[in-house]
């Protein structure tokens, strides 16, 4: 059995966080790139091209994209045939407080949701834990802004929604959502399951390259027809107007009931973040 | 071509926009957010004087990350502002100039823009780390038991914002997207 040392884990995470704060992941910024070359509106265009300037200059000064540095998300892939030497959730709260703290990143948590007191230091994390496996062991620390999180929505659809209803909730969470998630937005949806489920695919979305498909061709083909609607509906960048509303939609799908259709749809913004380590 | 607005801002310059002008604001700004408005309501409800001047001024609805060294302020962009809606109208009503931030605003706010001669103006959200360089100086001048949703004092030079909502109540919102689609027929 393979051992890690809890403290290899905090120091990782520490990284991550304040790596995944400050620089935007090539896909994302390749598809920002990408829908500025493609974007015919000059209001749009001029925007895009701010966004662009801001993720260069958070690179070169090693500074937060966007002030809200959202709740540390980390998802752990822990191979069956590896033991932990140490308090292992313990490890992962401790990573993120150093990492916001020692890179100078926005303390955002509240350790009650009604009497709202702040914790200071950016915990707890949430963490998604997946065994799989073998012997690897796998961190992705996604920072979950909440200027998008909030446009999220979940539905139970029925059976007999079928695809158009989806593809309507779809539409409808992105139009109610207009610019206030920060357009150029990512659409991240989850089908099937059960109702925390599609909640939890949707947000395992967001962590597919913006530029990725669906490996069944199905729900590839769903994720360009969902790209083409959303940015035919013109909100556009920051909702000023545009053709490049969504960089991308992200569809992952689960088994489900026979009485069900959860669809759920978390939204981020412009400054989707992700990076991952292995160990 | 941008407008250039030295605060303080009166209800002149403020009459002058329209929605849709792109401006550079100069001069002394005030930082609040969720729990610091819930404040600044509670301090007018019971008659007693807020921490800052409000009348002919903005307020910036940014909670910022902490400055490194040599930085005023860290990453500053705007937070969405539908959740200030329930307590803008009472700052308007005493004074308030202008509002920065991102996303739709209630009837409820437009109303009391139109009544008070304010405007509401878009910052580029997610865009932290370029309007930081825009703030030279930053101080918290209130509720430092908030953290991050402190109110700052900042002063500002030629802060890049959009007219969203002008004081007759024209909204960006509304007619970008409009321009956008007619321009595709």
């Amino acid at each position: 059995m393979r051992e890690i040392q809890a403290q290899q884990i905090t120091q990782t995470i520490r990284q991550l966080c304040i790596d995944a704060n400050c620089h935007l992941a090539g896909d994302v910024k390749n598809q920002i790139k990408q829908c500025r070359s493609c974007e015919t509106f000059p209001v749009a265009q001029g925007i895009l091209d701010k966004i662009i300037q801001n993720y260069e200059i958070a690179d070169e000064n090693v500074v937060p994209i966007c002030q809200d540095t959202g709740v540390a998300c980390v998802f752990l892939e822990i191979g069956q045939d590896v033991h932990v030497n140490g308090n292992l959730e313990e490890a992962v709260h401790e990573g993120v407080r150093q990492g916001y703290q020692d890179g100078y990143l926005r303390k955002s948590v509240v350790a009650d949701p009604l009497n709202r007191v702040n914790t200071k230091d950016n915990t707890p994390a949430m963490i998604y834990y997946d065994i799989v496996p073998g012997d690897g062991f796998k961190i992705t620390v996604a920072p979950k802004g909440f200027g998008s999180e909030n446009m999220s929505q979940i539905k139970m659809l029925k059976p007999s929604d079928g695809l158009q209803g989806v593809k309507d909730f779809i539409l409808k969470v992105v139009k109610e959502a207009g610019p206030n998630p920060c357009p150029p937005i990512v659409v991240g949806v989850g089908i099937g399951g059960t109702f925390d489920k599609a909640a939890t695919m949707a947000k395992r979305a967001l962590l597919r390259p913006v530029d990725s498909h669906n490996p069944n061709p199905f729900y590839a083909q769903l994720e360009d027809e969902m790209l083409e609607k959303v940015n035919a509906l013109g909100i556009g960048p920051q909702g000023f107007g545009g053709k490049t509303t969504a960089l991308g939609v992200n569809i992952e799908y689960f088994p489900t009931h026979i009485a069900g259709l959860p669809c759920a749809v978390n939204i981020n913004c412009h400054v989707t973040r992700h990076k991952s380590a292995e160990l | 071509m941008e407008k250039r607005i030295v605060m303080p801002f009166t209800a002149e310059k403020a009459k002058e926009l329209k929605a849709g002008d792109s401006v550079l604001i100069t001069g002394v700004i005030y930082t609040a957010r969720d729990a610091a408005h819930k404040r600044l309501v509670e301090l007018l409800e019971k008659g007693e004087p807020l921490p800052m001047d409000v009348k002919d001024s903005m307020i910036f609805y940014v909670g910022p990350t902490p400055a490194k060294p040599g930085q005023a302020l860290g990453s500053a962009g705007p937070t969405t502002s539908y959740r200030m809606d329930a307590y803008a109208p009472q700052l308007l009503d005493v004074g308030l100039r202008g509002m920065i931030g991102k996303g739709l605003r209630s009837p409820e706010v437009i109303d009391a823009m139109k009544r008070n001669t304010a405007v509401y103006f878009g910052a580029i959200g997610g865009a932290g780390a370029l309007l930081s360089k825009c703030i030279k100086k930053a101080e918290v001048i209130a509720y430092p038991d908030l953290g991050a949703e402190a109110i700052h004092r900042l002063e500002v030079e030629d802060f890049p914002a959009v007219v969203v909502i002008d004081s007759q109540g024209n909204n960006l919102y509304e007619t970008g997207r409009a321009e956008y689609l007619n321009g595709l027929k």
